[in-house]
C-alpha cells in the first residue's frame, strides 16, 4: 500500500467512527437519515449506471445522460395525465397506469438516446477527442431546451400515485414509497447485472470495452453493441427519472444539471466503468448527501460531495471497485 | 496628431496585410487589430453612444479567458472543465481588496489596492490555487483531470456562497473600486484641451477606457503567448499533448511542464477575473457558474484548439451568438412581426415563443458546428498535419486551407 492509499483508508476510517458517534448518540435519527440516503442512493445509482457504461465502452462523458433522466420524468408526467389517476391515494386504475407507463418511458427514452448517439457522437468517433464532449454538452442544451419550451421554467409536478402507506418502527419511518424506489432499483440493477454477465449481447459490451478495435476483429457489430450500450443506459435513467417523479413530485427542466453531476461523481467514486462500482457508488453518495444534509448543513453537501470526488481521485483514482487501468 | 497617428497606422498596416497575406495567423492578426481600434471610432459617429463598446469590453473579457484556456487545453492537451473557478478567484480576490466589502466582514477593515497591483496579485493568487490543485492531480490520467476539475469549478462558487460573511455570499460584492491613470499618463490627449482625442481617460464613465484597456491586455497576453507557444517549453506542451510517456523519455518532467501550463492558464484567468470585477462593479458567486467554463471551452475548441487567433476568432463569436444574438432574437421576432403587420398579441407570442427556444438553437448550433467543423473554425497547422496524418477524416475546406497555406 501506498501513502496514498493510507490517507485514503485514514479519511474513510475517520468519516466511519463520526458517524458511529452520530448513530450512538441518536440512533433513531440516523437510521432515519440513513434510510433517506438508501432511498436517494438508489435513483444515483441507476442514473450512475448510464455514465458508467458509456464512458466504458466510448470514454466519453455523456453530459446529455442527466438531462435523459430528467426528460424521462417530464415524459412520464405527460404519459400519466392520459390515464384518469387519483393523487394522494391508491387505486387500481393507478396500479394499470403505473405499469403501462414506467416501461413505457422507458423505452421512450432508450429510444431517445440511440438517437442522440446516432446523431451527435456516433459521427465524431475518430474525430479530436473533444468534439463529442461539446456535442455532449449541446444535446444536453438541446434537451433541457425541449423541456423549458414544452412546460417553462418553473417546477413542473409529477403525479402522487403511490400508496401513501407507512410504517413507524422503534420511530424510525418507513414509507411505501422508500421501499418502492428500493425494490425497483435493486431489481433493475439484477436485471442488468445478469444481461452483462450471461447474455451475448452482453459479452459483446464488454468485449468492445476492453478492446475495440479487437472486439471488431472477432466479428461483433462495434455500432449495434454501442447503441445497445446507450438504450440500457437510457433505460436505467428513463427509470430513474420516473421513480424520482414517483418519490419527490417536483420536476424541473435544470433537475439533470445537478444530479447528472452527482451521479458521474458517483460513478468515478465507484470506478469509471466499473458497473457493480456504480451501484455502489451512487448508493454510498446518496448516503454521504444525506448525512451531510443532516449532520454538516445542506449548504455545504455539494462541497462535500465534490470534495470526495477531488479527494478519491487524487487517493485513488481508480475507484472503490476499479480495476488498475494501465496509461494508454 | 493623434488623429493622424491612427490614419497613417492603418494603411501600414494594411501594407504589412498584403506582404505577409500568406502567413494566415498575422493575417487574422492584422485584421482583429484593425477591427478592434476601428470599431469604438465608428460605434462613436455612427450611434453617438458607446452600448456597444461596454458589450465589447465583456468580449474582450471571455477573449482574455480563451487565451488563457488555449494553453491548457489546446497546447498542453489537459482538459479543463473547472476554469471558471480560478476565474472567480481572481475576481473575489480583487473584490475583496478593492471594496468596502471586509469592512463588514470579521476584519473589520476596509481595504482599497490599487488596480494595477491587485491585477497582478490576482493572477498569482489565482496561479498559486492552479498549482495547488495541480500539484496532486496532474499525475492522473487526461479524464480524470477534467473530471477533478469539473469537481473544484462545482466547489469555489459554492464556498463563495458558504462563507458569506467574508465575502456577502449570495448578496454578492458591489460598488468595487475603479482603476485610476496615474497623473502623468493624463497627457494632451485627455481631457478638454486641442488635442483632446480621449475625451476624459476615466474609468469611472467612459467604457472605451474599460475597452481601450482590455485591447492593451489583450494584446500584451497575445504577445506573451506566443512567445511561450515557439519557446521550448510551448514544444514541451505539444509533445507532451501527442504523447506523454515519449514525452518523459525525451527528458521532459512531464509533471513539471503540465504545472506550469496548468498555472499559466490559471493566471490567465485571475487576470481576467480582476479585470471583470473592476468593469462589473459587482462580483456575484452566480457569475461563475459551470456554464461559464463550459461557455470558454466551447470558443476555444470552437475557434481551433491550440491556435490562439482561432481561440481569439471563436470567443468573439460565440460571444456575439451567446450574449447578443440568441437574446436578442425575441425582439428581432417582435419587430419582424410588427414590419410584416401582424398583430401585437401574436407578436409577442412569437417573442415567447423565440425566448422559449433560447437553449433549444444554442444546443443545435454546438451540434451542427461540432458534425461540420470539428477542427474549429481555424485549426492549429501543426495539429491540422497530425489530424491528416493519423487518417482522420477530413472535410474537403480544411485540407484545402492547408495547401493554400
Amino acid at each position: 500500500m501506498s501513502l496514498a492509499d493510507y490517507g485514503f483508508w485514514i479519511l474513510c476510517a475517520t468519516a466511519v467512527v463520526l458517524l458511529a458517534v452520530q448513530a450512538v448518540v441518536n440512533p433513531t435519527d440516523f437510521a432515519q437519515v440513513l434510510v433517506f440516503g438508501v432511498t436517494q442512493g438508489s435513483i444515483y445509482a441507476l442514473v450512475a449506471l448510464g455514465y458508467t457504461m458509456v464512458y466504458g465502452i466510448i470514454e466519453l462523458i455523456n453530459f446529455a445522460h442527466g438531462d435523459v433522466f430528467t426528460l424521462g420524468s417530464y415524459i412520464g408526467t405527460a404519459l400519466l395525465g392520459f390515464f384518469a389517476v387519483t393523487e394522494g391515494t391508491f387505486n387500481t386504475l393507478n396500479l394499470i397506469a403505473l405499469v403501462v407507463v414506467f416501461p413505457v418511458v422507458m423505452l421512450i427514452m432508450g429510444g431517445i438516446n440511440v438517437a442522440i448517439e446516432r446523431i451527435a457522437y456516433r459521427p465524431l468517433r475518430n474525430a479530436p477527442r473533444l468534439a463529442p464532449l461539446i456535442t455532449a454538452i449541446g444535446m444536453s442544451f438541446l434537451l433541457e431546451g425541449v423541456m423549458y419550451f414544452w412546460k417553462g421554467a418553473a417546477t413542473v409536478h409529477f403525479p402522487d400515485i403511490l400508496p401513501q402507506n407507512s410504517v413507524t418502527i422503534a420511530g424510525v419511518f418507513f414509507g411505501f414509497k422508500d421501499v418502492f424506489v428500493l425494490v425497483t432499483a435493486v431489481i433493475l440493477v439484477s436485471l442488468l447485472a445478469v444481461f452483462i454477465n450471461r447474455t451475448k449481447l452482453g459479452k459483446a459490451m464488454r468485449a468492445t470495452a476492453q478492446d475495440r478495435d479487437a472486439a471488431q476483429l472477432m466479428g461483433i457489430d462495434i455500432n449495434r453493441t454501442i447503441a445497445a450500450t446507450f438504450f440500457i443506459g437510457a433505460l436505467l435513467a428513463g427509470a430513474g427519472g420516473m421513480i424520482w417523479g414517483l418519490y419527490y413530485n417536483t420536476i424541473y427542466f435544470q433537475l439533470g444539471f445537478r444530479t447528472g453531476l452527482i451521479a458521474f461523481t458517483a460513478a468515478v467514486f465507484g470506478g469509471i466503468g466499473n458497473i457493480p462500482g456504480a451501484a455502489l457508488g451512487g448508493l454510498l453518495i446518496g448516503l454521504i448527501a444525506a448525512f451531510s444534509d443532516n449532520y454538516i448543513g445542506s449548504k455545504w453537501t455539494q462541497v462535500v460531495v465534490f470534495g470526495i470526488l477531488i479527494g478519491v481521485l487524487v487517493f485513488r483514482p481508480t475507484g472503490l471497485l476499479g480495476m488498475r487501468v494501465p496509461e494508454r | 496628431m493623434s488623429q493622424a497617428g491612427t490614419a497613417n497606422r492603418s494603411p501600414l498596416r494594411l501594407f504589412n496585410l498584403r506582404e505577409r497575406i500568406r502567413d494566415r495567423d498575422a493575417a487574422v492578426y492584422g485584421i482583429l487589430l484593425l477591427g478592434a481600434i476601428l470599431f469604438p471610432i465608428v460605434e462613436i459617429y455612427a450611434t453617438g453612444g458607446t452600448a456597444d463598446v461596454s458589450k465589447a469590453t465583456r468580449a474582450g473579457t471571455f477573449v482574455l479567458l480563451a487565451i488563457g484556456l488555449n494553453v491548457v487545453v489546446g497546447f498542453a492537451g489537459l482538459l479543463d472543465l473547472g476554469y471558471a473557478a480560478f476565474f472567480a478567484i481572481g475576481a473575489y480576490t480583487y473584490a475583496l481588496f478593492a471594496s468596502m466589502q471586509l469592512g463588514n466582514s470579521p476584519a473589520h477593515h476596509e481595504f482599497h489596492v490599487n488596480f494595477w497591483i491587485m491585477i497582478f496579485v490576482s493572477m498569482f493568487v489565482a496561479a498559486a490555487f492552479g498549482a495547488i490543485l495541480g500539484f496532486p492531480t496532474l499525475r492522473l490520467r487526461g479524464d480524470y483531470l477534467a473530471i477533478v476539475t469539473l469537481g473544484f469549478g462545482e466547489i469555489v462558487p459554492q464556498l463563495f456562497y458558504n462563507f458569506d460573511r467574508w465575502t456577502g455570499g449570495i448578496n454578492a460584492i458591489g460598488l468595487i473600486d475603479q482603476p485610476h491613470l496615474p497623473v502623468w499618463i493624463q497627457g494632451p490627449w485627455s481631457g478638454d484641451g486641442p488635442f483632446a482625442f480621449v475625451t476624459n481617460f476615466n474609468f469611472n464613465t467612459d467604457p472605451v477606457a474599460y475597452y481601450v484597456l482590455i485591447v492593451i491586455l489583450i494584446t500584451l497576453a497575445v504577445i506573451l503567448v506566443s512567445n511561450l507557444y515557439k519557446s521550448r517549453l510551448g514544444r514541451a506542451w505539444m509533445a507532451i499533448r501527442e504523447d506523454e510517456v515519449a514525452a518523459a523519455a525525451m527528458g521532459i518532467n512531464t509533471v513539471t511542464t503540465k504545472l506550469l501550463a496548468f498555472g499559466i492558464g490559471a493566471s490567465f484567468s485571475g487576470f481576467a477575473g480582476a479585470y471583470y470585477a473592476a468593469n462589473v462593479a459587482l462580483v456575484s458567486p452566480d457569475n461563475f457558474l459551470f456554464i461559464v467554463s463550459i461557455t470558454v471551452l466551447v470558443m476555444v475548441v470552437l475557434g481551433g484548439m491550440g491556435n490562439i487567433s482561432g481561440a481569439i476568432v471563436g470567443a468573439l463569436v460565440l460571444y456575439y451568438l451567446v450574449f447578443v444574438l440568441i437574446p436578442g432574437l425575441p425582439d428581432y421576432a417582435t419587430s419582424l412581426a410588427a414590419t410584416l403587420g401582424l398583430s401585437s398579441d401574436l407578436g409577442s407570442a412569437i417573442a415567447d415563443a423565440t425566448t422559449r427556444l433560447n437553449y433549444i438553437i444554442y444546443g443545435l448550433l454546438l451540434v451542427a458546428v461540432m458534425l461540420l467543423r470539428p477542427q474549429g473554425i481555424l485549426p492549429s497547422r501543426v495539429r491540422e498535419q497530425e489530424l491528416k496524418h493519423a487518417a482522420v477524416q477530413e472535410d474537403e475546406a480544411a485540407v484545402e486551407m492547408t495547401h493554400a497555406g
